[in-house]
């Protein structure tokens, strides 16, 4: 394999080599160093797009004299994963597609954009369907806001073997249709909870309707969970009282909601999940982002000014490979100052909802740790 | 003449019925799932797999109405259960140094006959501090019984009462697995091995665990956690010279010789035993032996086939 990217880096290669190439290699092609990003077919140009925070955006491809193949080398450090596209220029005309080649893909809310998994990297078992692991059940949960004047719909994961005799955690999930779609994350409950990682939780998975008014910061959204949703939960569910078994959960801006809320209302959820949270904040001045981060901006500047102690265990995590890798780290220390119980972990990854899903695991068993040690059945 | 049966895990394909007929146990059966908690005596699959009727003797539930019912006890049990958390945390401190200098010696280099003699030491102040720590443990729960006397209070010896009636009018007592602790705190509270008498006593995981003579938890790699094997409690003592390892292959790094190593050496001369599903060991008076496939974890570092008589 080494071999032959090394003829395409050289540009020394012969039809028949690509067919082979194309025919008996998985792509892109991948080594300890790096990756060899392929793409095939008539072009005026073709570009890397990926989403790797501090390379350019758009990486040319070279194609190799003679042929209709384009590749180019890009050193990827061991363990990273990284979503991308090819652009693709022909007779003026510009596409964005997913590399034919790579049949693996990751969806999001936007569509699907291929993956490249660099040398080290594996998708964790847990987060793979586990015939072994009995499932819990997911229904709905209509609640009638008054806060937002609308009803809103959710939706409730009850663990397996799920009994009311018993009492329950409780985690609220922001985005939870996309957490569920994207991160696999009724899977990963399962699975966790049935390798005893975690204990056996009740989930609310929360959607917004309308996710900028709701999820950058405002006082609402928290009036709505601490309010409406907890209660009818408390009223309904058996659920464990204290707040160390409460969390709140959520990625990008659904953790400034999660942070947002907790702030709000302290020593009502003991436990925050916050994954590549958008944390825009100045020290002086407007801040760097877009005029869209500005109430989120308004928010985390209130906080970072009046932190006080919105809960008491944290688990935090960003990508290496995301803009927001400078605010999440700024974030850490100031929420150990406050005395909370903090675990960082960055990941090679960017803004995504697998890089989301592949944290899980540490995420959810620091914060609901699981009777692993003591259970032999 | 007493008989023990041991048995791995259950699931994914439950070998008790199997083993019992291959060892000549017939029921009627009383069981414990007090390891289950709040599942305890959803005996169905198991009555399901059996064919025949399981009486579940309900120690976990029992338990709850013994503290309901007797305050003071439950509170001097609960005080003594935070004595005993304590206890074990500190000696999780000690443990976590002990085993970090054993493991370190086993990489470092030097002249043979001194690693060797490091190595001795540091193995023998392990098991020095797992002895002195069950010992703690052992004397806390005496000091327990011999003030409060639970056996003689009303709730309790009303149970205690019940149950010994239960478990005479049936052949064979049924032990399940699940939460060791709760389960092994369960069986002591109730003096089920003092009712037991002659009857075949068949356990499984946790159960397994619970009979031995110290209960050992381990994990090599939990997402929490140092994975630091530690002693717990001491066990029912029905088994003698093993330390049951159910699930050993999942939760246990089989191919990293140092760590089976040190686990074996650690309980030596007891044997580590691979307890997997389908394994089998049959216990008469104390004495154990496999039938068919057993591996022990051995202190070459190796997890060998235990030869069948």
């Amino acid at each position: 394999m080494t071999r032959l990217t090394e003829r395409l880096k050289g540009g020394r290669i012969s039809a028949h080599d690509v067919d082979r190439l194309i025919r008996t290699s998985a792509f892109p092609l991948v080594e300890p160093a790096g990756v060899t990003f392929v793409w095939r077919g008539e072009a005026d140009a073709v570009r890397l797009r990926h989403w790797i925070f501090g390379l350019p955006a758009a990486q040319p491809l070279e194609r190799v004299p003679d042929t209709d193949l384009w590749h180019l080398f890009r050193e990827l450090p061991p363990g990273s994963r990284v979503e991308y596209k090819f652009e693709v220029v022909r007779g003026g005309e510009e596409r964005w597609v997913n590399d034919p080649l790579n049949p693996t893909v990751a969806h999001d809310p936007f569509g699907a954009n291929s993956v490249c998994s660099a040398f080290g990297y594996r998708r964790p078992g847990w987060t793979l369907p586990d015939a072994e692991a009995r499932p819990g059940s997911l229904d709905e949960l209509r609640l009638q806001s008054v806060v937002f004047g609308d009803e809103r719909s959710l939706k409730l994961y009850l663990p397996a073997r799920f009994r009311r005799s018993r009492r329950y955690p409780l985690l609220i999930v922001h985005d939870g249709s996309d957490f569920l779609r994207y991160a696999d994350l009724q899977t990963v409950l399962d699975n966790l909870i049935h390798r005893l990682e975690i204990a056996p939780l009740i989930a609310v998975l929360s959607d917004p309707i309308d996710r900028l008014g709701e999820y950058r910061g405002g006082a609402t959204h928290g009036t709505f969970l601490a309010e409406e949703l907890l209660p009818r939960l408390q009223q309904e569910l058996p659920l464990l009282e204290a707040p160390a078994a409460r969390g709140l959960m959520g990625a990008s801006l659904g953790a400034v909601a999660s942070l947002a809320t907790a702030w709000r209302y302290p020593g009502v959820f003991g436990n925050l999940l916050l994954q590549s949270g958008s944390f825009a904040f100045s020290d002086i001045g407007p801040h760097r982002r877009d005029p869209v981060f500005d109430p989120v901006a308004a928010f985390m500047n209130a906080y970072r000014a009046n932190p006080g102690h919105p809960a008491e265990r944290l688990y935090v995590s960003c990508g290496i490979y995301e803009s927001l890798i400078y605010e999440n780290r700024s974030m850490v220390p100031l929420f150990q100052d406050q005395g909370l119980q903090v675990r960082y972990e960055e990941a090679r990854d960017g803004h995504h909802w697998e890089n989301w899903r592949d944290r899980l695991q540490s995420a959810l068993s620091w914060l609901f740790p699981g009777p692993l040690w003591m259970v032999y059945e | 003449m007493s008989t023990v049966i041991l048995l791995g895990p259950q699931q994914p394909a439950p070998s008790l019925g199997p083993a019992l007929r291959s060892c000549g146990v017939e029921g009627p059966f009383t069981a414990v799932t007090a390891g289950w908690q709040e599942r305890e005596g959803e005996t169905g699959d198991l009555e399901a797999h059996l064919s025949a009727e399981v009486l579940d003797l309900g120690l976990y539930h029992r338990a709850e109405d013994v503290f309901r019912r007797d305050r003071l006890l439950a509170l001097a049990y609960r005080e003594r259960q935070v004595r005993l958390k304590e206890l074990q945390r500190l000696y999780r401190v000690r443990l976590a140094h002990a085993l970090a200098a054993l493991r370190e010696l086993m990489a470092a280099t030097g002249a043979p006959e001194l690693l060797a003699q490091a190595r001795a030491g540091a193995l023998a102040a392990l098991r020095t501090l797992d002895r002195q720590h069950l010992r703690e443990v052992r004397k806390r729960h005496a000091e327990f019984d011999a003030h409060w006397q639970p056996a003689t209070r009303g709730a309790l010896a009303e149970h205690i009462e019940e149950i010994a009636g239960l478990i005479r009018n049936r052949a064979a007592l049924l032990i399940a697995g699940g939460h060791v602790a709760i389960l092994v705190n369960r069986l002591r509270l109730f003096g089920i091995g003092e009712l037991l008498g002659t009857r075949p006593v068949v356990a499984w995981s946790a159960g397994a665990m619970a009979l031995a003579e110290r209960v050992v938890l381990f994990h090599d790699h939990p997402p929490q956690g140092p994975g630091d094997p530690e002693v717990l409690v001491h066990g029912l003592g029905l088994v003698e010279g093993i330390v049951p390892l159910p699930h050993a292959r999942r939760r246990l790094a089989l191919d990293d010789p140092v760590r089976v190593r040190l686990l074996a050496a650690r309980f030596a001369p007891a044997r580590c035993l691979a307890l997997e599903p389908g394994t089998l060991l049959q216990v008469t008076d104390g004495a154990w032996q496999a039938v068919g496939r057993l591996r022990a974890l051995a202190e070459d570092g190796s997890v060998a086939e235990v030869a069948l008589p």
